[in-house]
């Protein structure tokens, strides 16, 4: 199954287009996508995509051609529009920033809609096939389509790296940057323009519905695995361009599944995956390190209340029962177990059959922990 | 002291700055010789934030003309260093301590160019200052305030600049980072650099600073600390909400009051919390 798998992608001419094409698109949307996220940006993405609709609609009324660069280069241009739009309504009204996005997504999706309509109902139009921009359609790339994706993309990434700095500046401290000289407007509009290349890039296959996903999600679960930039940007290329092929190998395998569907859905374990297990910020870390606190919290206090029992008398390494100290303790249950783990440390013995008292080392230890507690 | 030369290191006339039609600065005039250590004192929406980025060129001004050494800002922009409100970055950003402090190399690098060596070691040298080189590979989340504010300073320092913009460093940090912080300003001032510093504690403004400036959208009055912080230019500047404690001991003169504004803000800027957990 797998060999099997492994041969059509070398030799089955689809496959492999439709392979090549969708990691192209998860490589460059998830190193773009890695700037939005961090500039918290990430809906700013999905008004980008929604808005390139009445783009894609508009090119083919204007030119009657379906060729895909044509249809794309309205979809970057609406998109573009649509963006500078929404800046330019925050920084001109009182409308706040995820108002705006709002109002320009549904304006420009809706309008697209009806252009989409409009087209259809033309005699010239004969089943136009516009509307798989809504949800992709993969299976349709052609390789000359996958060598135009690959050249912009390349251009987009190139134009990144060149000037890394620079916006790294742009993402962590804007102002900064400005009272160094770098014109940080133009740097914004340029990062900016960068996301919407890469958004109309994947619109083919994934669609601007779903296109969204793309910008986040490999971002998102790039940045649990680390704290570096650098080590971000090329954790998203990483898994958007994994998400892309699994995407397409599985559509293409099983039941005649869509592409562009099947790679948001791939990109989303990988995230649900980064969530849950990554070091440091996974969900399952965390629950070990509080349950790791809880316990060592616990049996501070046991051995702070022996220690605390024990200075009323002469010999600090008094006995005392189990039941005074469950009797001190919120958790009265935890009082045998929590005696328990500090006698196997050897910091507590158990004197008769239920009489507990600190050894030296728990007397060390009870100080220790009193002293950090002041 | 230090002397005080003839020399004018930033001078501002006639700023005026609104944010739609409310002004937030008015008819500003400001003089700041070379080689003072200066305090912008004032209340909250005084404008004291909004002067330093006229100053720097981050806010553009209704009107009015700002020189840095006799010249425009965009000309002089290498001779001077800035430091933000520790609160307006994202210290959640995926980066090193040592990658923050070498940004203060970007500007000289120019465009293209990334930081190598040279500003690696520069970097490393300022984190010494700021008594911070072993977090120089630490992420900065996780970083007290204290941390992140002198992470800010040695970012400041590596611009290695004629004058300084301060917003706020002494904002939500603890005692001994800011009797280091001090030290350090104090150090610079003695190295002839020219320090203006947004201050919002008056009484510490007699102990660490020989120059301030008492801002309310006016400019109140600037000049040697001596001369200018008097209880009478206090009231301007803050009009009621202000009381003065003399200091115990001595007979209270004109200069050793130590004034306490009573704003409700306080509590707040106290009870934020923001970097301010444990580290481990």
């Amino acid at each position: 199954m797998v060999l099997e798998l492994g041969r059509d992608l070398f030799f089955d001419y689809t496959l492999r287009t439709v392979a090549l094409g969708s990691a192209t698109l998860g490589v460059v949307s998830g190193a773009l996508g890695a700037y939005a996220v961090l500039r918290k940006q990430s809906l700013l993405g999905d008004a980008i995509s929604h808005a390139t609709l009445p783009g894609v609609a508009m090119a083919f009324l204007l030119t009657q051609s379906k060729a895909p660069l044509i249809l794309v280069i309205g979809a970057a241009i609406a998109g573009w529009i649509a963006t500078l739009l929404v800046i330019s309504i925050v920084n001109n009204t009182r409308i706040k920033e995820d108002s705006a996005l709002g109002l320009v997504l549904s304006v420009f999706f809706s309008g697209g809609l009806v252009l989409l309509t409009v087209i259809q109902k033309m005699p010239t139009a004969k089943q136009s096939g516009l509307d798989t921009f809504l949800f992709g359609q993969a299976a349709a790339l052609l390789e000359r389509d996958v060598i135009t994706m690959a050249s912009i993309g390349g251009v987009t990434i190139i134009i990144m790296l060149l000037l890394w700095k620079e916006f790294k500046l742009l993402c962590f401290d804007t102002s900064f940057g400005a009272s160094l000289g770098f014109p940080m407007a133009i740097l914004d509009v340029l990062l900016i323009t960068l996301l919407v290349i890469a958004i109309v890039l994947g619109l083919q296959t994934v669609g601007v519905v779903l296109m969204s996903a793309m910008v986040v999600a490999p971002a998102a679960a790039a940045r649990q695995w680390t704290n570096r930039l650098g080590g971000m940007v090329a954790l998203s290329v990483l898994f958007g361009a994994i998400a892309g092929v699994s995407g397409a190998v599985i559509s293409s395998s099983a039941v005649q599944v869509p592409t562009g569907p099947t790679i948001v859905l791939s990109i989303s374990a990988i995230v649900l995956l980064s969530i849950t297990l990554a070091p440091n910020r996974g969900l399952v870390w965390n629950w070990i390190r509080s349950q790791r606190e809880r316990r060592k919290l616990r049996i501070e206090v046991v051995l702070n209340d022996l220690y605390t029992l024990a200075s009323q008398h002469e010999d600090p390494r008094h006995s005392h029962s189990t039941a005074v100290l469950e009797a001190m303790s919120a958790h009265r249950s935890n009082v045998r177990h929590s005696l328990r783990e500090l006698a196997s440390r050897g910091w507590v013995e158990n004197v008769n059959s239920d009489e507990w008292a600190l050894t030296s080392e728990g007397v060390i230890q009870a100080r220790y922990v009193a002293g950090r507690g002041r | 002291m230090a002397n005080h030369s003839d020399a004018l290191a930033i001078e501002v006339e006639d700023l005026t700055v609104a944010y739609r039609d409310q002004p937030v600065l008015w008819d500003v005039d400001l003089n700041v010789p070379v080689g003072v250590l200066m305090a912008i004192v004032g209340p909250n929406g005084a404008g004291k934030t909004t002067l330093i980025k006229v100053i720097l060129g981050l806010v553009r001004s209704a009107a009015g003309r700002v020189s840095i050494y006799g010249q425009s800002y965009s000309a002089q922009r290498r001779l001077v260093g800035y430091v933000p409100q520790r609160g307006s970055v994202d210290w959640d950003f995926p980066t090193s301590v040592l990658d923050v402090v070498m940004m203060g190399r970007y500007g000289a690098l120019g465009w293209i160019r990334r930081p190598g060596s040279r500003e690696r070691k520069l970097a490393l040298e300022a984190l010494e200052k700021v008594g911070m080189q072993d977090l120089a590979h630490r992420q900065i989340s996780q970083l007290s305030g204290g941390q992140q504010q002198r992470v800010f300073l040695a970012r400041a320092l590596v611009q290695d600049a004629q004058i300084y913009f301060m917003d706020e460093p002494f904002q939500g940090v603890d005692a001994t980072t800011e009797r280091a912080i001090v030290e350090l300003l104090q150090e610079l001032r003695a190295a002839g650099k020219t320090l203006v510093v947004v201050h919002h504690d008056l009484q510490t403004v007699v102990d660490y600073f020989d120059w301030v400036t008492l801002l309310n959208v006016r400019r109140i009055a600037s000049g040697p600390v001596k001369d200018v912080f008097t209880e009478k230019n206090l009231r301007l500047t803050y009009g009621g909400r202000i009381a003065f404690l003399s200091r115990s001991g001595d007979e209270p003169a004109e200069t050793q009051i130590a004034p306490h504004v009573i704003e409700p803000e306080e509590v707040e800027n106290g009870g934020t919390g923001i970097g301010e957990r444990p580290i481990l």
